[in-house]
């Protein structure tokens, strides 16, 4: 690296051009030059044609897939709509069963309204939380403060399930608790390198693979184990 | 010489009608082939040139693309689809019934929307915690995130006004399950619900919205903002890598001149 004070054509950009540590970076120009951004060079292709072609590739791909499914499975048509004969279960869309299994447990406000509310509020303010951007292993730093929240959070969120009997969305919380255990058991020096990969995860990684597992979870209960009067059933044995 | 297909289809980008279609004119060099996507009005949406690592299938999973795939599926299959339906009602259920046993190919056409339908909204969860893993939502690319999660719920909303429309058992009681939820909205839930259904229950009114919504204001927001969510890719620097990102240039002090002599 050139120093920019006798390089009359170079430039600093900033003190620290990291993403991660500054999201907006400062150039520099330290004569009367256009500003050049000087980045690691990286191979590059043409758009046109060789990423078009890939993406017309795997769009075909998908297409003939999908043609497939149509040609062998046909799309479900019960009898016409009648109100006066309500089906039992009624079910939503699959990708509200998640939804409506949360129904099942608690008041509509709550499972309707507040945790659909909450969960995309969460998801659209996770880039604007700087310790998302920081992504550090949850564990690494501040340890003894972020264990007691944790614990105290995992069992005051397993009590709630478990006075609700909501023992399907228990299983995910408490395997998801299992493993932030073992993070917090384990070091960026761990021999397995596993453990070393849970060390490493933030904060944001749990919450939202706690929240994917919830999801598949639940829309899989939902969708597979429930019948009249939204009991539990065994999809292999109807 | 024998001549080629390629040659042909040089010959052919050279006459005059084709040139003042496609600004980019001919030849094959890299700035005609920048040119192309640079000039095109939809193709520009997209940078020049792409990072070779970003292509590698492991990197996106071709996530994005495929759901964007999906929804030129769900066009193409959902045009031909409005040919043959009304929406009222009994007529609706009807005309559903005769997509399936008297319009030719009218059973193949709707099982391939319903099933890209499905595949639109598990490939948007996908494409969702892909993005979310690899950490591609960090800045600069906070509101592209934000766009997402925006096409995210225009995407459900796009598969639940279309679950309305056969006007079956299972179309109609999914609708209702579904749509009382929004009565549990506080203060105003049933003047929501009311809005939604143009009425207290689910009837030709709702069938009427749905319809609208689903055939016309939805795909029209959701082509919208996929272009913005296309565009912010290349104002945004790119596709996310980690190891791409600019990273320290240089660790020395701060020339004097760049601390205010030039700025002044």
């Amino acid at each position: 690296m050139t120093d920019p004070t006798t390089d009359p054509k170079d430039f600093v950009a900033g003190i620290d051009s990291n993403a991660h540590k500054s999201p907006t970076r400062v150039v520099f120009v330290t004569r009367r030059t256009s500003a050049q951004v000087k980045v690691v060079d990286e191979e590059e292709v043409q758009t046109y044609p060789e990423v078009l072609f890939r993406a017309i590739v795997a769009i075909e791909v998908l297409t003939i897939a999908l043609v497939g499914a149509a040609l062998l499975f046909n799309a479900p048509l019960e009898g016409i709509a009648d109100p006066s004969h309500t089906p039992n279960p009624a079910k939503a869309p699959w990708y509200f069963l998640g939804l409506q299994e949360m129904l099942h447990y608690f008041p509509p406000v709550v499972a309707g309204v507040l945790v659909p509310g909450l969960v995309v509020m969460a998801l659209i303010v996770i880039p604007y939380f700087n310790i998302n951007v920081e992504a550090e292993g949850l564990f690494l730093k501040d340890r003894k403060r972020r264990l007691l929240i944790f614990y105290l959070a995992a069992a005051g969120l397993s009590l709630f399930l478990l006075l609700f009997d909501v023992y399907v969305a228990l299983a995910p919380t408490l395997i998801v608790a299992g493993f932030m255990v073992l993070a917090a058991q384990s070091s960026p020096q761990s021999p397995s390198a596993f453990r070393r990969y849970l060390a490493a995860k933030p904060l944001s990684y749990w919450i939202m693979t706690w929240f994917l597992f919830e999801l598949a979870v639940l829309t899989a209960v939902g969708t597979f184990f429930r019948g009249p009067g939204w009991s539990w059933v065994l999809p292999w044995r109807s | 010489m024998a001549k080629t297909i390629a040659s042909y289809f040089d010959e052919l980008r050279g006459t005059r009608v084709w040139r003042s279609v496609f600004r980019s004119g001919t030849g094959s060099s890299t700035l005609h082939r920048a040119l192309a996507v640079q000039q095109n009005v939809f193709l520009h949406l997209f940078s020049t040139k792409v990072r070779t690592r970003m292509l590698s299938f492991s990197t996106t999973w071709y996530l994005g693309t495929l759901t964007f795939g999906t929804f030129l599926l769900l066009v193409v299959t959902g045009i031909p689809l409005m040919f043959y339906y009304h929406p009222s009602v009994p007529q609706a259920y009807a005309d559903t019934k005769d997509l399936e046993f008297v319009v030719s190919s009218g059973l193949f056409l709707r099982n391939l929307h319903r099933w890209s339908a499905h595949a639109m909204v598990f490939l948007v969860f996908a494409h969702m915690f892909k993005v979310f893993y690899r950490g591609a939502y960090r800045p600069p690319r906070e509101f592209n995130w934000v766009i997402g999660v925006i096409l995210l719920l225009i995407t459900l909303l796009l598969s639940y006004t279309g679950y309305l429309l056969p006007w079956d058992q299972l179309a109609f009681w999914a609708i209702t399950v579904g749509s009382n939820i929004a009565s549990a909205v506080p203060v105003m839930g049933n003047k929501v619900h009311f809005l939604m259904l143009g009425g207290n229950v689910v009837n030709a009114n709702a069938l009427l919205r749905f319809y609208v919504l689903h055939c016309m204001i939805l795909p029209l927001v959701a082509i919208l903002f996929v272009a913005v969510h296309f565009w912010r890719i290349r104002k945004d620097g790119g596709l996310y890598s980690h190891q791409s990102e600019p990273q320290t240039v240089t660790a020395g002090p701060v020339p004097a001149a760049a601390k205010g002599g030039q700025f002044q």
